[in-house]
C-alpha cells in the first residue's frame, strides 16, 4: 500500500514523497519512479558478500535458500554490533555493485527490491525491468541515523557469517530513494546530468 | 633516551579506534557545515542534513558513525630517542586494535586471507605504517578505512610527458569512476611522485591532513583548489543523486621521483573521513 504526500520546501516541490509496505508487492514496485523518497514498514532481509556468495551456490546445487525470494527485499549491509537493548548497531548500505553476479538469479525468482548504494551493471538494470523490480539507495555513511528505523534484527541463516549473516529486520519509515525503477529509469545517470556544468 | 612501556601504546590504540568511530574532527564538522549552507540540489542538502544528523546521533548514542568501522590503518612516528620496553611494539598495536573493535561494538571487517577470507573476529591485523623521526615522542595516528571508498582508490603509473594536466586527469577519471559507490562528498587523498609504494602511501597520508589546510607547494595548493572546483562541477553531488558538493577536500602530497616516471594514486575517502591523533 502506497500512501502519497508531496513535502514543500522553500517554496519548491522537490519529490514524492511515498509511505510503503514490505514485502513489496507488484503493484507498488511497478509503481514506483527513479526519484521517489520513499520510506519502507515491515519487514526486509540482509545480505551481502558472502551470504550472497552462498546463496548462489545452493542454487547451483538445486538446493533451498534461506527465505522466499518472492516480494521480498534484501538489504546490502552488515551491522555493527548491537549495545545491550539495542535492535542493531550502526546499519548503512553497503556498495551494490559487488552483488551484481548474484543479483539477476535472485530477482528472477521474484526478488522485489534491493536497498544499496553505488551504480548497477546491465545485466542488474535489465533483471529489474524484466521482473518489474526496484533498485533503493539508502543514503551511505549515515549508519547511525538508518539504525533508528530498525525496530528488531534477527539472524535467520548463515550465523557463522558474523556481521555477514542473513538478518531479518523489522523496520520503520525506513528511508530510501528510488534509483532505478521497474522502467529502467536511472537516477544516478539523470541526477548527475542536471548539476555538472 | 625515554622509555615507554607498549602498554601505553595498547591503551591509547584502544581508545582511538572508539573516538574516531564515533567523532570526526572539527575541520571535517566545519566542512559538512559549509557544505550544507553552499549545496544547490534540494535533495542533495537534505542528504547533507541526514549526514548531520548522523554525526550527532553516533555521539550522543555511542553508535558508529557507519556500520563499516573500517581496517585500522596506523600511522607511527617514533622518535628516534624512543626505547619501548615490555613487549613487541606490533603485537602492541594490534591488542589496542583488539580490545578497541572488541569492547567499542566496532564491527569486525577484517579476513585472514584475501581469498579464502575466514574473518579474523577482532578486526585484527592492523596496516601499520612506521617512520622514524627526531626527538623522543610518538605520535600516533589512528584512521579506520572503509571500503566502499577504498575500492575506488586507483594508482596511475604515468609518463613524464603527462606533465600536469595528466595528472589532474587522472585524479578527475578515479572521482568520476567512484561517483556514488564512494559515498559523496569524498576527501580526495592525492600522491604524487615516489616510487609505485611511496605514492599510494603519501596518498593514504594526505588524507590524514585537516581538510581546511593546503599544501604548502605554491603549485599544489592551485592544483588542489582547482581539483576540487572542477571536481564540485561534475555534478555528481552528495549520495551521487546529484548536487555541488562532491568532494570536500583535494589534499595533495608529493615527493621526488625518478627521471623516467610520474607516479599518481588517488586514495578516496568518504565523507566519513576518520583519524584520531594522538602523541605520547
Amino acid at each position: 500500500m502506497i500512501s502519497e504526500e508531496r513535502k514543500i520546501r522553500k517554496g519548491l516541490v522537490i519529490r514524492m514523497n511515498k509511505y510503503i509496505t514490505v514485502p513489496l508487492s507488484d503493484e507498488d514496485a511497478s509503481s514506483l519512479r527513479a526519484g521517489d523518497y520513499v520510506y519502507l514498514t515491515g519487514t526486509i532481509y540482509t545480505a551481502r558478500d558472502a551470504a550472497h556468495k552462498r546463496m548462489y551456490e545452493a542454487l547451483a546445487e538445486g538446493k533451498a535458500l534461506p527465505m522466499d525470494m518472492r516480494n521480498n527485499v534484501i538489504y546490502y549491509m552488515g551491522p555493527s554490533p548491537a549495545r545491550e537493548g539495542r535492535a542493531i548497531g550502526s546499519a548503512g548500505p553497503t556498495t551494490a555493485s559487488r552483488m551484481d553476479k548474484y543479483a539477476p538469479s535472485l530477482l528472477d525468482l521474484g526478488l522485489k527490491g534491493m536497498i544499496g548504494k553505488g551504480k548497477r551493471s546491465e545485466e542488474v538494470k535489465d533483471a529489474i525491468v524484466r521482473n518489474g523490480a526496484v533498485y533503493f539507495a539508502a543514503v551511505g555513511g549515515a549508519g547511525a541515523l538508518l539504525s533508528r528505523s530498525i525496530t528488531a534484527s534477527e539472524v535467520i541463516a548463515y550465523d557463522d557469517l558474523g556481521t555477514e549473516a542473513i538478518r531479518k529486520l523489522t523496520v520503520k519509515d525506513f528511508p530510501v530513494i528510488v534509483v532505478i525503477d521497474a522502467e529502467g529509469n536511472n537516477l544516478y545517470e539523470t541526477a548527475i546530468e542536471e548539476y555538472s556544468k | 633516551m625515554r622509555t615507554i612501556n607498549v602498554n601505553d601504546v595498547t591503551q591509547n590504540i584502544k581508545e582511538m579506534c572508539i573516538e574516531a568511530n564515533h567523532f570526526l574532527s572539527d575541520d571535517m564538522k566545519c566542512a559538512m557545515d559549509k557544505a550544507v549552507k553552499e549545496e544547490k540540489s534540494p535533495l542533495g542538502r537534505q542528504i547533507l542534513e541526514q549526514l548531520e544528523e548522523n554525526l550527532q546521533i553516533a555521539g550522543e548514542d555511542m553508535i558508529p558513525i557507519c556500520q563499516d568501522t573500517g581496517m585500522a590503518v596506523v600511522f607511527m612516528e617514533i622518535g628516534q630517542d624512543v626505547h619501548f620496553e615490555g613487549g613487541i611494539l606490533e603485537d602492541a598495536i594490534n591488542e589496542g586494535v583488539r580490545e578497541g573493535y572488541t569492547e567499542g561494538y566496532l564491527r569486525k571487517s577484517v579476513v585472514k586471507d584475501p581469498i579464502f577470507r575466514e574473518n579474523t573476529k577482532d578486526n585484527t591485523p592492523a596496516v601499520i605504517h612506521y617512520e622514524m623521526v627526531p626527538g623522543e615522542q610518538v605520535k600516533i595516528t589512528v584512521a579506520p578505512k572503509g571500503f566502499g571508498s577504498e575500492n575506488m582508490s586507483r594508482v596511475f603509473m604515468l609518463k613524464p610527458a603527462d606533465g600536469i594536466e595528466g595528472v589532474k586527469n587522472a585524479i578527475l577519471t578515479a572521482v568520476k569512476d567512484a561517483g556514488p559507490n564512494a559515498c559523496p562528498p569524498m576527501v580526495v587523498g592525492v600522491g604524487i611522485g615516489g616510487t609505485f609504494e611511496k605514492c599510494a602511501l603519501m596518498a593514504k597520508k594526505a588524507l590524514t591532513r585537516p581538510v581546511n589546510e593546503h599544501s604548502e607547494i605554491p603549485y599544489v595548493k592551485e592544483m588542489e583548489e582547482e581539483l576540487l572546483q572542477k571536481i564540485n562541477s561534475s555534478g555528481i553531488g552528495p549520495g551521487g543523486l546529484g548536487g555541488s558538493t562532491t568532494a570536500l577536500a583535494v589534499n595533495i602530497n608529493t615527493y621526488p621521483t625518478h627521471i623516467a616516471g610520474l607516479p599518481v594514486a588517488i586514495n578516496i575517502c568518504c565523507h566519513v573521513n576518520r583519524h584520531a591523533v594522538r602523541v605520547l
